[in-house]
């Protein structure tokens, strides 16, 4: 639009915006904008068809309104919070005014967990399980690719357990988490740990399998170019097979964290483990006239802050390239 | 002739499916430290093939190759290649990929300054001073070679071994390596290989031309010695008549005693493999 303006202020002969702006125009911001409008034109018509035990589906307006609820809920509870804390406090003031001597305890505020929460608790969760993969499937993924020898011993159990659903892991995960983690001050809770432990087993396959393509199939004259300078192993790992591997490596690890995302929120809809998984089903039994609407905007914010992970890993992978002018989407 | 490197009685065979293909037949060949040497003949008959077995990168069957008395089979930096697509890391700029060379070589031996200057003044010989600290991606195919002869001449090698170093540029460029080439070649006397397939080039730059015949079973046919004065200029050159007479000598030998009489499905193959290079040979004949 500006550079459409300065145009014009240069030469006001030529009222009528070039096409070549035009096109620039419509394809930046026109057609992403047509489409939000005509999907919320027809999700607003066709919510109204569907009839559900809880009332009529929600559409936009609905939606909009809970998500404005559903912030409003989450600044009384943290105000709540405070408040109790103020009141424990002044009591405990009393009472040691009354007996210095006294010993005087703040309880922790116990109040329930609000969907910003909820956002928060999930967000930890996919990063943690998310990174512990990364660091393990990069190495791994690395190795595999270098040597003949490790890829067939791995491929089969790669094989094996790519397909493996989340699901089918959370129980067994969690029967290990309690059996093997016990103490009286644990550090991390159990429900975070299973959730935790179930996205690392998912989202480790995608890393693995494209870093050790990525590696494998360095080029030949790149090797050729190692074996007569005769580089060390490390140096060749970093100068040559590194760089050469970075692309399909973030696509692995984009494609982990996509699956991290989604598997997560299954394993806490399941495992009732705090979480927006958690969020949707204790929604869904509550079953009151508003809780399709309030679903619905998780729904929607579980794709928006999908769509911000990839977009972080899309801008991290810009950042570490040495191709800055790749076309990365 | 003191032998400095030497070829006895290479053979190699490449494993494929309808069992082993005998791609060189007891190739043997002496060189003497400084010299310069042409390979020449026909696609597919093996040139790249001897180079990749002085360099260390395939085994031969039989036979073996001796570089200084001592046996080769191995790649190392000692003797440095000058690949045919240059073969430059990407991710680095021209200074880097002759970095990553020096370091190998040079560490320990010289001090991190003396490492800067001799990496900026090998990029000098080959004219690379200006754009030193550009990628690949941001120089032209000419360059990309020349930082790849940098690379090669930095670190110090016994053999210079070449696989079409020119190859892939137009004919300007290409006269104006090859003089940067005699130029190094008389200032520094490395020992060279060089795959050629253009007969001007040969004879220009070489002290021997080895011509091989056509392959299966490759071997050599002829050594053709140039005894041209040096330092050799070619607008001079091109009217001299024993220049001329030596450039007839390749010729004959290439078209007459070698001619490539190949069947069609062949023919296809070889014209799909070289279609991203200049029409191999035609041009000279
Ligand atoms: N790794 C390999 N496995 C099987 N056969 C091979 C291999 N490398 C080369 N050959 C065969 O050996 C022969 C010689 O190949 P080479 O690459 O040395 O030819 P060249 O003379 O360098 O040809 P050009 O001038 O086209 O580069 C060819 O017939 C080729 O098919
Ligand atoms: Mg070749």
């Amino acid at each position: 639009m500006i550079a459409t303006l300065t145009s014009l202020r240069q030469n006001p002969a030529s009222l009528m915006p070039s096409a070549a702006q035009v096109a620039q125009f419509a394809k930046g911001l026109m057609l992403p904008l047509i489409g939000i409008v005509l999907f919320l034109f027809i999700w607003h018509n066709v919510a109204q068809l569907i009839d559900t035990s809880l009332g009529k589906f929600p559409g936009p307006t609905q939606v909009w309104e809970q998500s404005t609820n559903l912030i409003a809920e989450h600044n009384e509870e943290r105000q709540r919070a405070v408040e109790f804390y103020e009141r424990q406090e002044a009591r405990n003031a009393e009472t040691l005014a009354a007996d210095p001597s006294a010993e005087v305890t703040i309880r922790p505020y116990t109040g329930k967990r609000t969907f910003l929460d909820q956002i928060f608790t999930s967000l930890y969760t996919v990063m943690a399980g998310f990174i512990l993969a990364s660091m393990i499937a990069v190495p791994l993924g690395i190795l595999i690719g270098l040597n003949e020898a490790v890829y067939a011993a791995f491929n089969p159990l790669i094989q094996l357990f790519k397909p493996v659903s989340p699901l089918a892991w959370l129980p067994l995960v969690t029967m290990v988490v309690s059996a093997v983690y016990v103490t009286n001050d644990p550090l991390f809770s159990k429900s975070f740990l299973n959730s935790m432990f179930t996205v690392l087993l998912c989202c480790l396959w995608p890393t693995v399998v494209n870093t050790a393509v990525g590696v494998a199939n360095v080029s030949k004259d790149l090797l050729n170019v190692s074996k007569v300078l005769s580089l060390p192993p490390l140096t060749h790992t970093f100068k040559i097979v590194l760089p050469s591997a970075l692309p399909l490596m973030f696509t692995g690890l984009r494609l982990s964290l996509g699956i991290a995302w989604m598997v997560l929120i299954a394993a806490e809809m399941l495992a009732q483990n705090p979480g927006l998984g958690k969020f949707v089903w204790d929604e869904f039994q509550n079953g009151s006239s508003n809780s399709l609407s309030r679903i619905m905007v998780a729904v929607l914010a579980i794709g928006f802050i999908g769509f911000l992970l990839d977009r972080s890993m899309l801008f991290l992978q810009r950042w570490v390239s040495w191709d800055k002018n790749a076309v990365l989407r | 002739m003191n032998s400095y490197l030497q070829l006895s009685e290479v053979c190699i065979d490449f494993p494929t499916p309808k069992g082993p293909f005998r791609a060189l037949d007891k190739v043997s060949l002496d060189i003497a430290q400084g010299e310069f040497v042409s390979l020449i003949g026909h696609s597919g008959c093996g040139k790249s093939t001897v180079l990749n077995i002085v360099a260390g990168l395939y085994q031969a069957t039989e036979g073996g190759v001796l570089l200084e008395d001592k046996e080769v089979n191995s790649p190392g930096p000692e003797r440095a290649v000058v690949f045919q697509n240059h073969s430059l890391l990407p991710w680095l700029t021209a200074y880097e990929n002759v970095e990553l060379a020096v370091k190998r070589v040079f560490k320990g031996k010289k001090t991190k300054a003396e490492m800067k200057a001799w990496i900026e003044h090998n990029l000098h010989l080959v004219h690379m001073d200006h754009a030193m600290h550009k990628r690949p991606d941001e120089i032209s195919g000419g360059m990309k070679q020349r930082v790849g002869i940098a690379r090669a001449l930095a670190m110090e090698p016994k053999v210079l071994l070449m696989d079409e170093p020119f190859g892939a540029l137009d004919a300007l460029t290409r006269a104006h390596l090859q003089d940067s080439l005699m130029d190094i070649h008389r200032a520094l006397g490395n020992t060279v290989i060089m795959i050629t397939h253009d007969v001007d080039e040969a004879v220009l730059l070489s002290d021997r031309i080895v011509m091989m015949t056509n392959g299966p079973a490759a071997t050599i046919g002829e050594i053709l010695t140039i005894d041209l004065e040096r330092p050799r200029r070619r607008v001079e050159l091109s009217d001299d008549t024993h220049y001329n007479h030596l450039r007839h000598e390749v010729l004959a030998f290439l078209y007459e005693r070698q001619r490539k009489v190949e069947d069609i499905g062949s023919a296809k193959k070889s014209r799909e493999a070289g279609s991203d290079s200049k029409p191999k040979l035609a041009r000279t004949a």
